[in-house]
């Protein structure tokens, strides 16, 4: 499945924005990413392996963490994973 | 140093405006050189944080895959993003620098006074990764039809 890197992802995969990997589920998906790009792991993936709660992935439309299976989610052929890492702020908290 | 036009320095400021007194965000499309990102477009985007859209702002996750989207098919990538600070500075806050997690990308923040568009200011996420990010305030160039016209836009 082809995998979609976000901006600041792109220096651990020389620069490709997108990946093809090999994997029956998400989460093997994305062990396949990070046996191929290992310095991805840390930025994906917390010391416990957990996925980093900043990191949203898309199936296709669809954000993992509300499918039923998440991670164990099965992957068809021709669908795609997106990682979006989340943004937000505000000036609650002024520092400068 | 982020590259912008006039028309989407503009237009960003804005959006700042439209929402005032909430915080207005959305995201910037470019390609990047050496320099830093050159930008093509500003989507806006809509501010889920309506708990306290005064001083907070957060975008969907799913309009930033649809952007990401978009900026794919425009053979560019999201370059950045910008938010507004109403009746605040334009410099990051704590909250700005623990929700960034887009390294080597701009964040633009526009202080809106009383309703009215004052400094821009753009800062670029540096660092290796979570544990040592941090801004780095870059300068925002203006061009207009390819030429530059100012190297360090503000207004006061």
């Amino acid at each position: 499945m082809n995998i979609f890197i976000p901006t600041p992802l792109r220096s651990y995969t020389g620069g490709k924005d997108a990946v093809d990997v090999q994997g029956a589920t998400v989460a093997a998906a994305l062990d396949a990413l990070t046996a191929d790009y290992p310095d991805l792991r840390k930025h994906l993936f917390s010391a416990e392996g957990k996925l980093r709660a900043f990191v949203n992935l898309y199936l296709n439309d669809e954000d993992v963490r509300y499918l039923d299976a998440k991670e164990a989610t099965e992957i068809k052929a021709g669908d795609t994973l997106t990682i979006i890492p989340s943004i937000a702020g505000g000036g609650d908290a002024m520092v400068n | 140093m982020l590259v912008l036009t006039q028309a989407l320095y503009n237009e960003i400021r804005g959006h700042g405006e439209e929402t005032y007194p909430h915080e207005c965000c959305g995201i910037l499309l470019g390609t990047e050189n050496d320099r830093g990102w050159k930008i093509d477009a500003a989507v806006r985007a809509g501010n889920t944080r309506t708990d306290s859209a005064h001083n907070r702002y957060h975008i969907a996750p799913v309009e930033l895959m649809k952007a990401e989207r978009e900026a794919r098919s425009r053979q560019l990538s999201i370059a950045g993003f910008y938010h507004s600070h109403p009746d605040h500075p334009a410099q990051w806050s704590q909250t700005d620098l623990e929700e960034a997690h887009w390294l080597g990308c701009s964040y633009v923040i526009t202080a809106v006074e009383e309703g009215r568009a004052a400094t821009t200011n753009s800062f670029r996420l540096i660092g290796s990764g979570e544990d040592d990010k941090h801004f780095a305030q870059e300068p925002i160039r203006i061009e207009s039809n390819g030429i530059s016209n100012q190297t360090q836009k503000e207004e006061n």
